[in-house]
């Protein structure tokens, strides 16, 4: 039996529930909405017992009927979940090829595809602007997305903080002081090729401070607000060290400095997106593995620890992914704020927190919204092409207040 | 002979202070509900969370031969389950998702569930205890009551040999206290399952209980059935009360008059 959001579902004769994103709403209905909508299961409800359900009493005898016909509402809220994903997916598609046709010269959307497939139909400027230019700055948009967001919904959850993500707490400020030091400091690694070194220390930069936030977050003294300030702190800690190196750094290193504390997409390169892309295909399987445990460790931590979790490795392993993602993502198009907050929330609020379906949401989420945000950033100033943390910014900004301003749901 | 649970010489500390220290107990046995009673900070919580495995410990538990405490976390998870104090967090999972979560997290004992045996399983927890009609309602829709028993089916659905509740009932109304009660009574006795509970309410653990173990600062003051370890000294001792404690064919009847100057 199929339960459609916003339907009725008639359950026997005494449990119903009204249908909604895989959860009955807090509603009470009455037989006035029943008549309206229908019943599924055809049958309709005695007053007595409508009015007895409305109050929130009752005994519920569970009958084979009963359960059969909450198993069904609850794959089918699965089936419906699979099919968000799967519009997430031709959504990301979508926005990906128009980022592609949007820029100071528009391509035809089937230009786009024919750039992509069989170049050899368009002139040879086309294929240029197509391949070499535009493909790898909209893959980067994806990739990006995707890492920031991932680890923006790791972090929430292991934190167990809704204003978590690797912006907003100080990690990409530190992974953007990491490659300074780098950039600035010329230093280098035995055995480490030179242009692994910025990237390298980004995580380490990246990693400290996380692991920072988890003492911080595990600590009995700090509550929620207390990381969230901690994380503003480390924000402003390591811009102003930041600042510190572009005063004493060279002419030329200011100038790549000044990137990173921008964050665009414009220095994407093929090594970059390879790099992103083997660090993001590495990261998945471990954080599907985790995803069973982190839905558990959402139930409160002594909850998951007594179901057999081991919460510390669990975070740990979940640090060592997050750092690699944030930094990662920050290493090659500098510091992109907000996407890590406003991708999970969205994914989250679509199909809840059961983690095999958000993680990917969340993932898949990023990777729209970063791709949208790229094209937004090549058609809000005509012929300018702004930098896209500017334009994550205007986005993410407003969604982070709405959040700070929401009584918090998740204390 | 079926396994039993036995505790010797379990010392644990908190802050660096030692809340229990070379705490024994004569064997809890397969089948029996027993009810840990006794004033705040006597140490109740630190010692099921250390069965339990989640607070450090020394000495030993052992469930037959298994030495508890010397296992990983998800060996331990088999055989020992535990429900927290405090309610689940207001999430958007469902109390579905949120049993079924419970049941995913690590293998239970017994062979591996499919999917759908792991839902019917999860589901008809949530009927037992009451709370069936909102299956699929979010825990960041319910009250605390509902909440309260979304946790106890958390941990019920693992069908564990001990199963460690940290006062289950002090969200509920009337009506579910005794439900719950009822339904933990008759679950040890069907699946053989050792239940140890904190409680505060005395009449209700004297009613369901076959053994009272009262402790105050980390030390056992009373250990029994119900009569024999509810009695006024105890009342005055443990709780600075002065109390009546009378048999009344099979039940205990428990008077508090006045708290002690």
């Amino acid at each position: 039996m199929m339960a459609e959001s916003g339907s009725l579902l008639s359950i026997g004769a005494i449990s119903i529930c009204y249908v909604q994103e895989g959860r009955a709403s807090k509603n009470p209905f009455t037989l006035t909405i029943s008549a309206e909508r229908g019943v599924i299961g055809g049958r309709s409800l005695p007053v007595d017992i409508a009015t007895h359900l409305r109050h929130g009493a009752g005994v519920h005898q569970g009958t084979e009927h009963d359960r059969a016909a909450i198993l069904a509402a609850y794959r089918a809220t699965r089936r419906r979940r699979g099919m968000i994903l799967l519009g997430m997916v031709v959504l990301g598609i979508a926005a990906f090829l128009l980022d592609i046709s949007t820029g100071p010269s528009p391509l035809r959307l089937w230009d786009v595809l024919l750039g992509l497939f069989q170049p050899d139909q368009l002139s040879a400027p086309e294929q240029t602007i197509i391949r070499q230019v535009r493909l790898p700055y909209a893959l980067m948009a994806l990739l990006v997305g995707a890492a920031l967001s991932l680890a923006g919904a790791e972090m929430q959850t292991i934190l167990n903080n809704p204003l978590a993500s690797p912006f907003t707490l100080g990690v990409s400020s530190a992974a953007s002081f990491g490659a300074a030091l780098a950039i600035v400091s010329g230093i280098s690694l035995p055995f480490v090729p030179a242009d692994w070194m910025v990237p390298l220390n980004a995580f380490v930069a990246a990693f400290a401070s996380v692991l920072l936030l988890e003492a911080l977050a595990r600590s009995r003294a700090a509550g929620m607000e207390g990381v969230v300030l901690f994380g503003i702190a480390l924000v402003f800690t390591f811009n102003a060290l930041v600042a510190l190196l572009q005063f004493v750094a060279s002419q030329e290193a200011l100038s790549q400095l000044v990137f990173w504390t921008m964050g665009s997409l414009g220095r994407s390169t093929w090594g970059g997106l390879a790099t992103l892309a083997v660090v993001l295909a590495v990261v998945l399987p471990f954080s599907w593995r985790a995803a069973d445990a982190m839905t558990a460790l959402r139930l409160g931590e002594d909850r998951a620890r007594s179901f057999g979790i081991d919460v510390r490795r669990l975070r740990l392993f979940s640090l060592l992914r997050i750092s690699a993602l944030a930094a990662t993502a920050v290493a090659f198009v500098g510091t992109i704020g907000f996407i890590g907050l406003v991708g999970p929330h969205i994914a989250r609020m679509l199909l809840g927190e059961d983690h095999r379906f958000l993680l990917p949401a969340s993932l898949l989420t990023g990777a729209v919204i970063m791709a949208l945000a790229s094209v937004l950033s090549k058609v809000l100033v005509p012929g300018v092409l702004l930098p896209v943390g500017i334009v994550t910014s205007m986005i993410g900004v407003p969604v982070f207040l709405l959040l700070i301003l929401k009584k918090p749901n998740r204390a | 002979m079926p396994d039993t649970l036995e505790i010797d010489g379990l010392g644990a500390a908190y802050g660096g202070k030692p809340v229990i220290d070379g705490l024994s107990l004569a064997p809890f046995v397969p089948g029996s509900v027993t009810s840990l009673i006794g004033p705040n900070a006597a140490g109740k919580t630190t010692l099921l969370r250390a069965l339990a495995g989640l607070h450090p410990a020394k000495g030993a538990v052992r469930l037959g031969g298994r030495d508890l405490l010397a296992l990983p976390l998800a060996d331990h998870a088999r055989y020992v389950t535990y429900m927290p104090q405090s309610l689940p967090q207001r999430v958007a999972l469902s109390v579905l998702e949120g049993v079924a979560g419970a049941l995913r997290a690590s293998p239970v004992e017994g062979p591996a569930l499919s999917d759908a045996a792991l839902m019917g399983r999860a589901l008809e927890v949530i009927e037992l205890v009451g709370i069936g009609h909102k299956a699929l309602e979010g825990l960041d829709h319910l009250s605390g009551g509902q909440r309260q028993l979304a946790s106890l089916a958390q941990a019920l659905a693992r069908s564990p040999r001990v199963l460690l509740l940290d006062e289950p009932i002090s969200a509920l109304d009337l009506y579910y206290q005794l439900r719950v009660m009822k339904l933990v009574q008759r679950l040890a006795r069907e699946r053989g399952m050792m239940v140890i509970m904190v409680l505060h309410d005395l009449a209700i653990a004297a009613r369901w209980s076959d053994r009272v173990v009262v402790l105050a600062e980390g030390r056992v003051m009373a250990d029994g059935p119900p009569a024999e370890a509810i009695s006024a000294e105890v009342l005055a001792q443990v709780y600075k009360v002065r109390g009546r404690v009378e048999q009344d064919g099979a039940d205990l009847r428990i008077a508090i008059d006045d708290i002690l100057p």
